[in-house]
């Protein structure tokens, strides 16, 4: 069972050393970090999964992050509903004789293929990392050359937002200067 | 049109209004433009240092003494790594330094540059924040916001890298009026109504309670109101290394220090306790001995500040992130008056043993360290002195014996443990202490000779500060260690030490020495009326041990006590 936690920080240059400088310093090890931007312009998002089962020292961290000044929100989601996506690239080697069959595992698991080649293609397949991780068992058999994984995206269900958006708007312009 | 300013100019106008009046620091390369500008602004004093640690240690003693933002500077490279220590010993104390560095122009950061660090790198998990200005324009907002950061909330060292060409860019130069207000900072202010009804309830139901306070009873100002609530509720109070002068030591209800070197009496009021009052302190290690054992039947309340101190070493039943003065003002009309006399006879028959088991009680004619700091609290007392105590066995028996009355009159390294604070910081002490007030230096013959090289600094300066080095000849307290825990094996912990009175002679200051008891009045008295500093080396038992002592790891209650004579 992986942990997640779902940071709001200003989107400014060493921000996310000072995050992960905290998850190091406790021998935390960061399982996936995905980090973008959010729907406010200036502030970044960053959906965290580690392999902290300690709920306590997860608590520890969440608290040491929301010290930093550039950490505007930090929910630890690990035991609430969310939506949980990642998006994987895979290279597999395939031939004019294999694509077929792997067309048909693509079909399958809803993902698609987005480039050909003579010898190999890629299929990006987008899921949570239960899904992912079958499917890469699938095309295993065939060679996989490369894989690229984003690292997990997680939202929680619902309107129940892990912050109330007006609390930070306001900063939007300023951080965003 | 407002005004066209170079960044050094800027550095200087921010620092005015911000209330600066001395500055500690060591020129260098990279920041020439800065020290150049201080020939422009002669209303802010600096002071020479002679080593970056040193500044940084005198801006904390400064920031220690008045409650105010210390500054420090220094240049790129080894300057800036200098003050490493030193941001870190403010760091773990919660002392609200800025550290102005500077750097390698723009266009050489990243490059190895000649005399270049990542600076903001290497203090990133020692600083409460720091930055990096890649823009003139972005000077003043930044400086302001450093200032506010170090001051608010748990206050703690902000550093600021700036780049040499940044400091000699010019622009138009507005000060920010507006307050700074930050999306990710919201220092914590009051308890929750639930919050305060569970607390009073807990308080009022006690029948053995025992308030703890450390250094945020100093920091919020919460004196008073931990009196009130002690005296109305009859409560006992035990405090923190740095919580020393919080509560006046004479009153009849602190007993004094807690923890590893601390009052036996109050390490077993905390073990005997129903509940434990935790405000300000964050339940160090050397103040609750081993966790599993610590308190074991008592609830817990605990207000700290710092939300990440909460639940951090001791699981509590009420935590409250909330300035601590505040908090006490919305308690403190609901603290009921309860008889709480049988437990305080109790914990007077612990104070009672302690007494019998003084080492003051010994009269061997062995001039002994204990004895020199008791004669200097009993000869500077009433003065209210400033005492800026070491590392080691001297500092646990300042803490001991020397009696603080008020508020910010020990300042001493306690999270970090820095071995030389005392001196570089006596001397940003003496900056920041009114002149009427003594500041005197209580500091070993180990920790004197880490940052000896300030002697000058206090010299040139002309400071009215009195060190007393007291000489044992040893590493004292990692020699107790070894005698304890490592069958006597000292490995390295004999050193020896200059002749103190040659070299404070070759500064240019007093130097005085003290081998018997009889000599320590004189020698404190001569101190006193010299102009400048002084130094004093008080020689004395080298074999003495710090008692009561809880081993590392230990129960609270199971102390090592001095044997009774």
């Amino acid at each position: 069972m992986k942990q997640t936690l779902i940071a709001l920080v200003e989107d400014k240059p060493g921000v996310l050393n000072r995050v992960a400088s905290l998850f190091r310093r406790r021998n935390f090890n960061i399982e996936s970090l995905a980090v973008g931007h959010s729907e406010t312009p200036g502030i970044s998002r960053m959906t965290i999964v580690t392999d902290e089962e300690e709920a306590l020292r997860r608590n520890v961290v969440r608290q040491n992050l929301l010290k930093l000044i550039n950490v505007i929100e930090v929910d630890d989601v690990t035991d609430q509903p969310v939506v949980v996506r990642e998006t994987a690239l895979i290279k597999v080697r395939a031939d004019a004789t294999k694509r077929a069959e792997i067309m048909n595992i693509t079909d399958i698991y809803r993902a698609r293929i987005v480039d050909v080649a003579t010898e190999s293609l890629i299929v990006e397949i987008t899921g949570d990392a239960d899904k992912i991780a079958s499917m890469a068992d699938m095309l295993r058999p065939f060679g996989i050359i490369e894989m690229a994984r984003t690292g997990a995206l997680a939202m929680t269900r619902g309107v129940v937002t892990p912050r109330d958006p007006a609390s930070y708007a306001k900063y939007a312009a300023k951080v965003g200067q | 049109m407002a005004e066209i300013k170079t960044g050094a100019e800027i550095v200087m106008e921010c620092l005015i209004r911000e209330g600066v009046e001395v500055v500690f620091g060591y020129p260098g390369g990279a920041n020439l433009p800065i020290y150049d500008a201080f020939n422009f602004y002669p209303q802010l004093r600096h002071v020479l240092t002679r080593h970056e640690q040193g500044a940084t240690h005198a801006a904390d003693g400064y920031a220690r003494v008045t409650g105010k933002v210390g500054v420090a500077m220094a240049t790129s490279g080894p300057g800036a790594t200098n003050m490493v220590t030193g941001i870190a010993t403010a760091k773990m104390d919660s002392s609200p330094i800025v550290c102005i560095t500077g750097q390698v122009a723009t266009t050489a950061i990243g490059g190895d540059a000649f005399q270049e660090t990542d600076v903001t790198g290497v203090t990133l998990p020692v600083t409460k924040h720091n930055y990096l200005v890649t823009d003139v324009r972005d000077l003043a907002y930044t400086i302001k916001e450093a200032f506010y950061i170090a001051r608010t909330g748990r206050p703690g060292p902000v550093l600021i890298d700036i780049p040499k060409d940044v400091q000699n860019d010019s622009c138009e130069f507005v000060y920010p009026e507006d307050p700074i207000d930050l999306p990710g900072y919201h220092p914590a202010d009051r308890a929750t109504e639930e919050q305060v009804a569970r607390a009073l309830e807990l308080i009022n139901s006690a029948k053995k309670p025992v308030i703890l306070a450390g250094h945020g009873v100093l920091q919020s100002g919460a004196t008073q109101e931990v009196l009130k609530m002690a005296e109305k509720g009859g409560i006992p109070i035990a405090c923190t290394l740095l919580g020393l002068g919080g509560i006046p030591a004479s009153h009849p209800l602190n007993l004094g220090m807690m923890g590893m070197h601390g009052e036996a009496a109050a390490n077993h009021a905390i073990q005997n306790a129903d509940l434990l009052l935790a405000f300000g302190m964050r339940f160090d290690d050397r103040v609750t001995g081993k966790l599993a054992t610590y308190s074991p039947n008592s609830k817990k309340i605990h207000i700290d500040i710092d939300a990440s101190e909460l639940n951090k070493n001791v699981r509590v039943d009420v935590a409250i992130n909330a300035d601590l003065r505040v908090v006490l003002e919305q308690f403190n009309g609901d603290v009921e008056a309860v008889d709480r006399a049988e437990w305080l006879g109790t914990i007077r028959d612990w104070q009672e043993d302690s007494s019998q088991r003084d080492i003051l009680n010994t009269d061997d004619g062995i001039f002994r360290a204990a004895q020199a700091i008791f004669d200097l609290w009993k000869f500077s007392k009433d003065n209210n002195p400033v005492i800026v105590s070491d590392v080691g066995q001297h500092q646990m028996l300042e803490a001991q014996y020397f009696k603080h009355e008020k508020p910010h009159t020990l300042i001493t390294s306690g999270g970090l443990g820095t071995m030389g604070f005392s001196l570089p910081a006596a001397i940003g002490a003496r900056f920041g202490a009114p002149e009427t007030q003594e500041v005197w230096v209580v500091v070993g013959d180990g920790s004197i000779q880490m940052t000896i090289t300030e002697l000058m600094t206090a010299v040139q300066e002309n400071l009215n500060i009195n060190i007393c080095i007291i000489n044992n000849g040893y590493l004292g307290m990692v020699r107790q260690w070894q005698q304890l825990f490592y069958d006597e094996r000292y490995a390295e912990t004999p050193i020896l030490s200059p002749d103190y009175v040659k070299l404070a002679e070759a500064y240019g200051m007093q130097g005085l020495r003290v081998s018997r008891r009889e000599d320590t009045l004189d020698a404190l008295k001569k101190a006193r009326a010299h102009r400048g500093p002084s130094l004093i080396e008080f020689v004395v038992e080298q074999h003495d041990m710090v008692y009561p002592m809880v081993p590392a790891g230990a129960d609270l209650h199971e102390m090592i006590r001095r044997p009774t004579a």
